[in-house]
């Protein structure tokens, strides 16, 4: 371990913090993209940075701190940022190289623990009850983990310590950025119940809503409510789920390398579009690509979900679940074409189109319910041999004839 | 408008009339449920866009009328009330119903704006209600409930002379049963795609009748109607094509197996308790026993084996289904002896019944099932 190791390990934001029985980490990356982006162009240090495409529908993936104080945040159109942060700077983001900086930084996690279960690219959960008697208390094991990640990553995250998944992840925010935070086994209420409802987890705008109409603000509000109050507003599943949380309860535990939930392409277009002819060329070339992509991972898919969001930014999804497996785009696209006629929108100008494939199942595990339509050398062939001529070619070597434009 | 009536009678008039109500509608009015009393008795009748119900019941009318009254409320205090004679009446805009020492009074709904029920198409023949139900129900059950493909979710009925064919489908297997009937022409030929749901209900609620009147109206707005026993019900015609299935009927046979009904089903139902989801359940056909499997695969799933009887003509066979699909043909065919007559394992199995092992095939059902292919 090196000097600056140590140091960091003194410099726990809360050293103070009793961390006894807080087996669980939760550990986000600061400003992952942008961190690494700096990390490469050290020019870029201490100024304004956002990732993301600078187009007409650019949205931000990532922001450095500069360009958050300026309000900037992710997911925000890249032209309000831009009002916001006149003087960013906007780097192109590059996925391959986040995803090989995550891989290491993963890799340091399950160093420590097989106990790994990660959220995304720059997000994790550990369970490091096994690891303590080696490596010292979780305070002590969160500061070896961040000095790691900076010393041969060479960006910062921010540690969240608790004794369940969701006091831990909420533990971070207080740690950011590049800090650690402990709640304590015992200090739980006391942490939750000033924090504003939103922060529970499964609250969304809407939940947040619907109970602040009843006068429900703070986290000891809901825990001081009886469910059955809950339940005549949010339904009886989120309330005893929100009830649980209120008091510090939270049944999941740390699983790791979770099979693949789930595969999905969703496209933001340059400008909205209305005409449905052209949203359905859309959802087929988006089936194509999670078609080939489930071959490509070995799975099929029980269950289509199609997401829609209007000029509005208001989102929509819908899902069905196929009589039988699938990993052709022939199944994906009929499924996802009905989901969509099915919203019977009349020329809503539409903004972005996904396309997800979820309830997978490995390939080898995987059976085919066969149709009396079917035959026997059918679409599985004809796609399977698009695959092996995409790998030659290209992805646009072989496509739908209603997905190729006219030459102009 | 006053009457009396017996509170069962009349129970049982308003769950006919009430099956055809909406729960929701963009027009109100079709919530309500339509009264008339008149010297004949009381017709009850509640319809939305595709379907109608009407039932004549006897009553004592004192004073002839008609009402449109909340159909779900009618159907709901005429369910709950005391074996017991119900005095019914109006007073103003409300209607007084009163059983024993119960009494409600409900709001009417405006009657003059109530949209007239479509009118039953003539009569093209009859049939027994226990016959119509049987046959009803064993189509039924291969009919998709998937309403985005709206062939899948009828039952197609073709009928030819003094022969009703059945049809149902929802691309894995199909259910065909011949029926015979008296039609009102032995030259009549007449096709209809009617929604699976709706004859499994009205043929049920019938299934007591002697007699069941059959009457379809073909053409642009197509019509069924089914009476029997004072009620009577009407469905719309779904426009969808059907598939032509005659096709599919496998002329001949390499492998066929009997094996005993409710065996199979037993074994199945206690093999499918290790299977995950979709995965298949596993026969394999041979002279002397076949052989039940399910799970397994990558070693670390449960796994189940069973051995039953059977005899077989032809050559042995691995085939897996789809174990519901298996169970609702082997509970459809309503006989002692399974058949099974199979092909290949990616080719269709037919399954019909037999009274015993080595007779004759009923061949008036059969149900094909599409196998599940393994990876």
């Amino acid at each position: 371990m090196s000097r600056s190791q140590l140091n960091r390990g003194n410099s726990a934001r809360n050293p103070q913090g009793d961390d006894a029985g807080c087996n669980i980490l939760h550990i986000d990356m600061d400003a992952f993209f942008a961190l690494v982006e700096v990390r490469e162009n050290p020019s870029l240090a201490g100024k304004q940075v956002i990732v993301g495409y600078d187009g007409n529908r650019g949205v931000v993936l990532s922001a450095t701190y500069e360009a958050r104080k300026l309000g900037v945040h992710s997911a925000m159109p890249m032209s309000r940022a831009l009002r916001l942060a006149p003087n960013a700077i906007v780097v192109e983001p590059d996925h391959e190289k986040y995803s090989e900086v995550s891989e290491n930084v993963m890799a340091i996690f399950e160093s420590i623990t097989p106990l790994v279960q990660p959220l995304s690219v720059d997000e994790a959960f550990l369970d490091i009850s096994g690891a303590q008697k080696l490596m010292g208390t979780p305070s002590q094991i969160g500061e070896v983990i961040r000095a790691r990640v900076s010393d041969e990553q060479g960006i910062t995250c921010s540690v969240g310590v608790a004794s369940t998944m969701f006091v831990a992840k909420l533990a971070t925010n207080f740690a950011k950025p590049d800090g650690l935070h402990v709640v304590p086994a015992d200090k739980v209420i006391e942490f939750l119940h000033p924090l504003p409802i939103g922060a529970l987890w499964g609250v969304g705008e809407k939940t947040a809503e619907q109970l602040s109409r009843l006068g429900l603000v703070n986290v000891a509000d809901i825990a001081n409510t009886p469910v059955k109050t809950l339940t005549r507003v949010i339904g009886q599943a989120a309330a005893e789920h929100l009830y649980e949380l209120s008091w510090g309860r939270d049944p999941r535990v740390v699983t790791p390398n979770q099979a693949e939930k789930s595969i999905g392409a969703e496209r933001t277009f340059e400008s909205d579009i209305d005409d449905p002819e052209e949203i359905l060329a859309q959802i087929l070339d988006l089936s194509n690509k999670v078609a080939k992509r489930l071959r490509a991972a070995n799975y099929f898919s029980r269950t289509i979900t199609i997401k829609v969001r209007f000029a509005d930014f208001t989102s929509v999804t819908r899902s069905k679940s196929l009589p039988a497996s699938t990993d052709l785009a022939t199944d994906i696209y009929a499924t996802a074409k009905s989901l969509f006629e099915a919203m019977h929108l009349q020329r809503a100008r539409i903004r972005l189109v996904g396309v997800r494939a979820t309830g997978l199942v490995p390939t080898s595990e995987s059976s085919v319910q066969l149709e009396f339509s079917d035959r026997d050398s059918g679409w599985r062939e004809a796609e399977e041999a698009i695959d092996q001529v995409s790998l030659k070619f290209g992805n646009s070597a072989v496509k739908p004839a209603r997905l190729i434009k006219p030459e102009s | 408008m006053k009457f009396q009536v017996d509170r069962d009678v009349m129970a049982d008039a308003v769950l006919w009339a009430s099956r055809t109500l909406p729960t929701k509608s963009t027009q109100p009015l079709l919530t309500g449920m339509h009264l008339v009393a008149d010297e004949s008795g009381l017709t009850l009748s509640g319809s939305d866009a595709d379907v109608s119900a009407r039932a004549n019941l006897k009553a004592d009318v004192i004073e002839t009328g008609t009402v449109l009254i909340p159909g779900r409320l009618l159907a709901d205090i005429t369910r709950s009330l005391p074996s017991a004679v119900i005095d019914f009446s109006i007073e103003g805009n409300r209607a007084k119903i009163s059983c024993g020492r119960s009494s409600f009074t409900i709001p009417t709904m405006p009657v003059a704006e109530y949209p007239p029920l479509p009118t039953m198409p003539g009569l093209s023949g009859t049939v027994t209600g226990t016959d119509f139900a049987n046959a009803i129900s064993q189509v039924a059950i291969a009919a998709s409930r998937d309403e985005t493909l709206p062939a899948f979710t009828g039952v197609k009925i073709d009928v030819e002379g003094a022969v009703i064919t059945l049809a149902a489908t929802d691309r894995y297997r199909l259910a065909v049963r011949e029926l015979n009937w008296s039609p009102t022409s032995t030259s009549l030929s007449t096709h209809a795609l009617v929604p699976a749901k709706f004859l499994s209900d009205s043929s049920k609620s019938l299934s007591h009748s002697d007699s069941i009147s059959l009457a379809f109206a073909t053409g642009n707005e197509g019509l069924i109607g089914i009476e029997g026993s004072g009620r009577q019900t009407t469905s719309r015609l779904l426009a969808a094509d059907f598939p032509k299935y005659q096709t599919l009927l496998p002329t001949e046979s390499t492998t066929v197996a009997q094996i005993s009904t409710s065996a199979l089903v037993e074994s199945v139902k206690r093999v499918s308790l290790v299977l995950e989801r979709e995965a298949p359940i596993r026969v394999h056909f041979a002279n002397g026993e076949a052989v039940i499997t399910g799970g397994g695969g990558s070693g670390e799933l449960a796994e189940a084996k069973e051995f039953i009887e059977c005899t077989l003509t032809g050559e042995e066979l691995t085939i897996a289904f789809n174990h519901q699909f298996l169970l609702d043909g082997l509970s459809a065919i309503d006989s002692a002896i399974a058949v099974v007559s199979m092909t290949t394992a990616i080719r269709p199995a037919v399954i019909s019944g037999a009274t015993d092992f080595g007779a004759q095939p009923d061949d008036s059902f059969k149900y094909l099932l599409m196998p599940i292919r393994q990876q």
